[in-house]
């Protein structure tokens, strides 16, 4: 019998992507018939490490989760840390932390919308919207003194103060993005090849939005309303009247498509203009650390025992770390939930039936970061086999075991 | 630091990316864009391996990765240069206690060019390019048998 289908493997080294990951897609003419994702390459074990250091070392580490949304990670784990702790960071810390965060998700967002358009073969678009990102990371670099990775938070506050010459600078910022969306509305929302290429292209309806647990602006652009800023408020969101940015909400009507993750995308940089400009015109006098002394502060985590789950709206959906303190000056349970890892299933079904050339779209439209979900998938022996779920288990009951009569 | 007088094309660049944060990764596509703009010295980033000149890795190196990066470094044409951007490539950095870590980047293939730095600035990667670029060319060198 003839061969009808093709086997196509993508990665882990691929020029398309960024980052390792392995996509197997089998083809039949044009069309995908069965692809399978294998994830894992990035892997290095961060929240294990995190568990054998100290809580302000492991507050860096949770940086380098992801250096795309670096402040999204922290973000998470402070507001957990002091959830647990009993902490409460000073308003004005507050107002810095939410500022620095909006600000990093317009450079993500940003940073999307010029992938996007490479993807797709716009390769002006995306050193011009990349021109545009620059001047936020200048921004950036002026308050924290890094373009990424800012290391601005402390659990119970901010490690850095904004003056007066950085508010301005802010105030320059947001005029100057106001102008650059309004540009980039016209060239992408407005523009018939973009519309032709995203428009029912990785097409997400309501129904499997919610079973596949998709998170951030592709469930907002499948018309669900959920934004952790908005369901849960936390530092300055709290006073802000933070709403879900959905297609319905702007247009009237709702595909789930990659051109209304676009425009999702789009507003969701104004909205964050305007949440800076209520922080800049509202922020609060007064110290910006609860615990100044970090010392004291590990003291005071030793001291403490408690636990909790704390969530932050990352440029690309929510992110939810989970920390338990026990007696020790680091956490003894951490555990990071990062949204790629929800968003990362949509690939399936999506691709299946999907055009070889809607791949990249497809692929880069929700943002994966490999680098905030890679789990250890498979086990293998020295001799190279494979171990199945049943011998997992039994090597775990073994380990339980061992542990209780150690114990004993 | 010595002159480019012998090498007679553009240098194109290949990345690899092993269990880097990302951060080293955009700060290296953000130095083709136009604010830093390497094109315009005939920097190039490449799509395989087989027409690189040099290998930028970002990166703590992950167990299951450190075959393919020795693959993509063999399939590399001689004369060729490896840089590492970033400190967790460089020593580990951040990651150096992780279990899943097949050690810094030296050890795995030949390194020529650190760029330490967490991430590292554009015209830092920019400025270990320039250095690679200059390893290629001595080698070239070496290569047409005209020494030195
Ligand atoms: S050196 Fe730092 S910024 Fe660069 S990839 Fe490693 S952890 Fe990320």
């Amino acid at each position: 019998m003839a061969k009808s289908t093709y086997y196509i493997p993508v990665g882990p080294i691929h020029p398309a992507l960024k980052e390792p990951i392995r996509v197997e897609a089998e083809v039949e003419g044009e069309k995908i018939v069965k692809v399978d994702v294998k994830r894992g390459f990035a892997h290095r074990g961060i929240e294990y490490m995190g568990m054998k250091r100290n809580a302000i070392q492991t507050l860096y580490l949770s940086e380098r989760i992801c250096g795309i949304c670096s402040i999204s990670h922290p973000y998470a784990f402070v507001i957990t840390a002091e959830k647990a702790l009993g902490i409460e960071a000073p308003p004005r810390a507050q107002y810095i932390r939410t500022i620095i965060a909006e600000l990093e998700r317009i450079h993500s967002h940003i940073l999307w919308l010029g992938v996007i358009a490479h993807e797709m073969g716009f390769d002006t678009l995306l050193f011009w919207t990349w021109k545009g990102r620059e001047k936020v990371l200048d921004l950036l670099e002026f308050i924290t003194g890094n373009r990424i990775n800012y290391s601005m938070y402390m659990i119970g506050g901010a490690r850095r103060d904004l003056k007066e010459k950085h508010i301005r600078a802010i105030k320059d910022a947001i005029d100057y993005y106001w102008k650059f969306t309004e540009h980039m509305k016209e060239i992408f929302l407005s523009d018939p090849v973009y519309k032709a290429r995203t428009r029912n292209v990785a097409k997400v309806s309501k129904d499997i939005a919610l079973k596949l647990n998709l998170v951030g602006p592709i469930a907002r652009a499948a018309g669900i309303r959920m934004d952790v800023r908005q369901d849960m408020p936390y530092d300055a969101y709290a006073d802000i009247d933070v709403r879900a940015v959905v297609p319905q909400d702007i247009v009237g009507e709702v595909y789930g498509d990659a051109y209304d993750v676009t425009m999702v995308r789009i507003y969701e940089i104004e909205q964050s203009l305007d949440i800076i400009e209520y922080c800049v015109d509202n922020l609060p006098e007064g110290k910006i650390l609860a615990i100044p002394n970090y010392v004291a502060l590990l003291a005071k985590i030793r001291r403490t025992k408690g636990e909790a789950i704390g969530a932050h709206e990352a440029p690309r959906g929510e992110v939810i770390h989970y920390l338990k303190f026990d007696g020790r000056d680091g956490p003894s349970v951490w555990k990071v939930i990062a949204p790629s890892y929800n968003n990362i299933n949509s690939w399936g079904p999506l691709l299946i039936g999907a055009e070889v050339a809607d791949i990249p779209i497809v692929v880069a439209y929700i943002d994966p970061c490999m680098c905030c979900n890679d789990r250890v998938a498979v086990v293998k022996t020295k001799d190279g086999n494979e171990l199945g779920y049943t011998e997992i288990r039994k090597k775990c009951l073994e380990k339980t075991e061992k542990i209780r009569r150690e114990l004993k | 630091m010595g002159k480019l007088d012998n090498f007679k094309r553009s240098l194109w660049v290949f990345h690899a990316s092993g269990g880097s944060c990302n951060a080293c990764d955009i700060e290296i596509v953000a130095a083709l864009t136009p604010r830093y703009d390497v094109e315009r010295f005939g920097i190039k980033l490449v799509g395989s391996p087989r027409h690189a000149d040099v290998l930028l890795v970002t990166g703590a190196i992950p167990r299951d990765f450190a075959d393919k990066l020795r693959r993509v470094y063999e399939q590399m044409p001689e004369p060729k240069a490896v840089v590492v951007v970033g400190n967790c490539g460089t020593s580990g950095g951040v990651f150096y206690d992780s279990y899943n870590i097949a050690g810094p980047i030296d050890e795995i293939i030949p390194v020529d060019v650190y760029v330490p730095g967490c991430p590292p600035r554009p015209e830092a990667i920019i400025d270990a390019v320039v250095k690679a670029w200059l390893k290629v060319e001595k080698l070239e060198k070496k290569l047409e048998g005209k020494e030195e």
